[in-house]
């Protein structure tokens, strides 16, 4: 298959150029859930959409590098999806009776064969809260935003989570089949219910960024196609909400978090903390959008827990150095943050801000206080406090839990230099 | 519109409301009904006696078995439970926070099948075999 795209024909999209294999498959990852959602709304049919978006694409695969992309490629792939649809509904005439409802009801438009595809923002946005209803379990939940909006086949979300690709099938299936058997609707949820469905549409798309920039299963210590993923699904839903503060919220967040991504690990595979990354391998273009999605949200000023979060990481991101770094802004974002949510996490991470302000002995008065014996980050904060205070054998233990509780491999090779760099046991 | 099973949970051995607390959600429950036939919500609602009242039939063999019940010897149980109609799995939810709410248990919501489940299911099992 042809790779190489005649310089002559560029930038000129009506004319039909050839493809090549990837080519396709960035129209692919693009326009998936376009499709999907249009289709879905025509049929009333996730599992036919699906299929029909599929096969559109496979014949996408077989014509564009032969006859090159059409000038619009997604609205060619949605009329090729629906026609096959509307042959299979009119081949099966034993379609069940919801289906043929919503083919009566959406098949009228047919008289406009290529119509242009409008609206279909709003379908996608209507397929993101039926993929992350709440009456869904929460990984079923990611796994139907993969697939249907990310467009990643059922092996790559197994792939991404690690488990078998006939568990995910299973796991993907029966979602599908709850949301048709109880009705769940295809529909942005009304004003009094849009806060807290969004904030799960939220959660579910910061899950996979989380997944993907933090494993917690695997060997890898950063899944970069996660994190690509959840920032373009963040991404679509921006364009998608723009006025809600904290969607930008979330993609500020993690467009911040991912610029630093190139100094989070070294080449040894370890971590590497905050104050050791070499912050010129920082992307600049992304701390450069963080920011101005952050400043957006500023003037907003309508915060939430999101937006709180990514201006911290503006903070962050803003300085040359740890020492550059403007302490009490974080300081008061943090406070802020708890006084909405007073959760013993929050409580940690503000912990960390007091110790760098007001030295560790002070940060270890609160996080002694907390009660988080499970979760590792408590026992790796400790560890680091009581490490600075000289306290070595009380760190050497704190970093044991922390270790024991720890499963990305990056973190855990961090925490065993720590652990092994402190004095040896007194005696 | 789906017909749903709104059922309320009960645990045993929990404690039991006190006389004044039983009448006043008995009262909100009434007021939860009228609500739900007003809006032709209604199909049908009852609360049941105790899982030891249950009796089992077994009627699949040659000879009926009766036993006594319950069916399955499980600390939760169906109290009692509200049949409504509504549009989606949305309206239904609503629904059911207000019956949990007025009757004061969780409720746990199902979906009825419907004819057309009921033709896909028969086909799904041809093709199974």
């Amino acid at each position: 298959m042809s790779r190489t795209t005649p310089a002559a024909d560029r930038g000129r999209a009506s004319r039909p150029r050839p493809a090549g294999a990837p080519e396709v498959e960035t129209v692919f990852r693009e326009e998936f859930g376009r499709v999907v959602a249009t289709l879905v709304k025509r049929f009333g049919d996730i599992d036919l959409a699906e299929e029909m978006a599929q096969e559109a694409f496979v014949e996408a695969m077989q014509r564009w590098p032969r006859d090159g992309v059409p000038p619009n490629p997604g609205a060619w792939l949605t009329t090729t999806a629906r026609n096959r649809g509307i042959d299979r509904l009119r081949r099966e005439s034993h379609r069940d009776a919801k289906q043929q409802a919503a083919y009566h009801l959406y098949g009228e438009e047919e008289s406009v064969p290529s119509a242009p595809v409008t609206s279909v923002t709003d379908e996608r946005l209507r397929l993101l809260f039926t993929c992350c209803h709440p009456a869904l379990a929460a990984d079923a939940q990611v796994a139907l935003t993969l697939r249907l909006l990310g467009g990643l086949t059922v092996p790559e979300v197994a792939d991404a989570f690690l488990v078998p690709e006939r568990t995910m099938a299973q796991r993907i299936t029966r979602a599908k089949r709850k949301i048709k058997a109880a009705n769940i609707p295809f529909r942005v949820p009304r004003d009094a219910d849009l806060p807290d469905r969004l904030r799960g549409v939220l959660g579910t798309i910061f899950l996979v960024f989380n997944e993907g920039y933090l494993p917690q299963s695997g060997e890898h210590a950063i899944r970069t196609d996660l994190c690509h993923e959840a920032i373009r699904l963040g991404r679509v839903l921006r364009g998608l909400m723009p006025d809600e503060p904290e969607v930008t919220g979330l993609l500020a967040l993690m467009v911040l978090t991912e610029a630093r991504r190139p100094a989070r690990v070294g080449g040894d595979g370890v971590l590497v903390p905050l104050d050791e990354q070499d912050r010129t391998l920082w992307d600049r273009a992304l701390i450069d959008e963080g920011h101005d999605l952050v400043r957006w949200c500023l003037r907003r000023n309508r915060p939430g827990p999101y937006q709180l979060m990514a201006a911290v990481n503006a903070v962050h991101t803003d300085a040359d150095s740890v020492s550059d770094t403007d302490w009490g802004q974080v300081l008061a974002l943090y406070d802020q943050m708890y006084a909405a949510t007073p959760t013993p996490v929050v409580a940690l991470n503000r912990a960390v801000v007091v110790a760098e302000l007001e030295g560790a002995e002070a940060g270890l008065a609160i996080v002694d206080g907390l009660v988080l014996d499970g979760y590792h980050p408590f026992h790796a904060t400790r560890a680091d406090l009581l490490r600075r205070l000289g306290r070595a054998n009380e760190a050497r233990a704190a970093y044991d839990r922390a270790i024991e509780l720890a499963s990305n491999p990056a973190q855990i090779a961090f925490l065993t230099l720590r652990r092994d760099a402190l004095d040896p046991p007194a005696g | 519109m789906t017909q749903y099973m709104i059922s309320v949970m009960a645990t045993e051995g929990e404690p039991q409301p006190s006389g004044a607390e039983m009448q006043r959600s008995f009262r909100d429950v009434e007021t939860f009904n009228e609500k739900l036939r007003k809006n032709g919500h209604w199909v049908f609602a009852g609360g049941m006696h105790e899982p030891s009242t249950a009796t089992v039939v077994d009627g699949t063999g040659t000879d009926v078995v009766t036993t006594d019940g319950p069916f399955s010897e499980s600390k939760e149980y169906i109290g009692g439970f509200w049949v409504i109609e509504a549009t989606d799995l949305d309206a239904a939810l609503r629904l059911a926070a207000e019956g949990s709410k007025a009757c004061g248990g969780k409720v746990e919501v199902r979906p009825f099948h419907d004819e057309a489940d009921i033709e896909d299911m028969v086909r799904e099992a041809d093709a199974r075999a």
